[in-house]
């Protein structure tokens, strides 16, 4: 009956300021439910976006690596071993990264941007022989690493984005789930705590009620049942008035009035 | 400090050919303990150094891309899916001797698991 029954609820005195507050935060609830929904919306939208793009580029990836595997064999044909004086005059990086912040619905996507910097280290291999072959191979493994910095940039997109994802449907399980059925259990526990509390009090009133008219009856009955055992008559005759007598002229009434007289003529008598 | 000014760089974990390509490329580069950013893998090295290579490069801050070799990252595979974070990247690329294949990717296969019937359009 109160709504209590093992259901969960949130522990508040059932009372019209208690509700009001329940019904404002399911209100809340509901309204921050839709906006989560909205932004996993949004944020599956991009990611959908995001995959087929790494799909996409994944594919293409491959050819690329094997084009500029293949120039790397063309290369080493023509200008014989070269990769001992590569590896020794590694210094410093050409190819950097910059990483910048892009905003989708609040979630953080970082993106790499790839620039060159800095002094080519390896304008002298290939001088001796087979220069073209080794400029080809360095144009490809360019293009190659330019495409890799962008498929870095939709897998990190990928990854960040799973994430948000996968906390922003837990929010929107959790809030549709737990939160709103909680407070709408609270809200009816609170009206029938109410209704309840209503009919006891509407019960009291029809008791006091119903106690003051007995209370009152028996007052009555109590006064009628003095009246009679005492002085039924004079009271009578007080209350009634003049007119009475002239109703009732019975013998009894004759008597009292008769000695009324009596004293009343006695009085003179005495101060005489 | 320095790093964040000049922006991040790649670093390469792969055979000989692919680490020679990509350093031709200009990613190299040797940081001031002369601590190379790729790892040449042959027939003598051990998974342990890759492993300690792979890990070595996710813990450095001025790595924001971790390119690896297929096969290399299969020897790896349970390093590679340790992985989580987005930064830095882990992107892994075919080899000379192994074409790409995309159901051995982690990522992929992240992305298989969440999206089937997406996958095959």
């Amino acid at each position: 009956m109160s709504g209590g029954g093992g259901k969960d609820r949130i522990a508040v005195f059932p009372s019209r300021m208690a509700q009001t507050l329940m019904k404002t935060r399911l209100k809340g609830a509901q309204k921050g439910h839709s906006l989560l929904k909205k932004k996993a919306d949004a944020l599956n939208l991009r990611f959908r976006d995001i995959l087929k793009k790494i799909v996409e580029n994944k594919v293409l990836m491959g050819e690329v690596m094997k084009e500029a595997a293949f120039s790397l064999a063309e290369a080493k044909f023509t200008a014989g071993d070269f990769s001992h004086t590569v590896i020794q005059n590694v210094s410093q990086a050409q190819y950097r990264v910059r990483m910048k912040k892009e905003n989708v619905v609040g979630v953080l996507l970082p993106v790499f941007d790839a620039y060159q910097d800095g002094p080519d280290a390896y304008d002298l291999t290939g001088l001796g022989k087979g220069g073209a072959n080794i400029a080809r191979l360095k144009k490809n493994y360019n293009k190659a690493i330019e495409l890799l910095v962008e498929l870095a940039t939709l897998q990190t997109c990928f990854i960040t984005l799973d994430e948000a994802i996968k906390v922003t449907n837990r929010r929107v399980n959790a809030i549709e789930h737990v939160i709103i059925p909680r407070i709408e259990n609270t809200l009816t526990y609170i009206v029938t705590e109410l209704d309840e509390m209503e009919r006891e009090e509407f019960f009291r009133m029809k008791k006091i009620q119903a106690n003051k008219k007995k209370l009152k009856e028996q007052e009555a009955a109590q006064r009628a049942v003095c009246f009679s055992n005492s002085k039924p008559y004079i009271n009578f005759f007080q209350l009634e008035g003049p007119p009475a007598d002239e109703d009732e002229g019975h013998s009894e009434n004759q008597a009292p009035r008769n000695l009324l007289a009596s004293e009343e003529d006695n009085l003179p008598v005495l101060f005489n | 400090m320095a790093s964040a000014v000049k922006g991040k760089i790649l670093a390469v974990i792969g055979d000989e050919d692919t680490v020679v390509g990509f350093l031709l490329g200009g990613v190299g580069e040797l940081n001031k303990a002369r601590k190379p950013n790729y790892l040449i893998v042959d027939k003598q090295t051990t998974v342990q150094e890759i492993e300690d290579a792979f890990k070595g490069f996710c813990a450095r801050d001025d790595v924001a891309i971790i390119l690896i070799n297929q096969h290399i990252a299969e020897m790896i595979r349970y390093a590679v899916d340790q992985h989580t974070q987005s930064i830095p990247a882990v992107l892994e690329i075919p080899s000379k001797e192994a074409p790409y294949d995309p159901s051995k990717d982690s990522i992929l296969n992240r992305a298989r698991g969440l999206f089937n019937p997406e996958d095959f359009r």
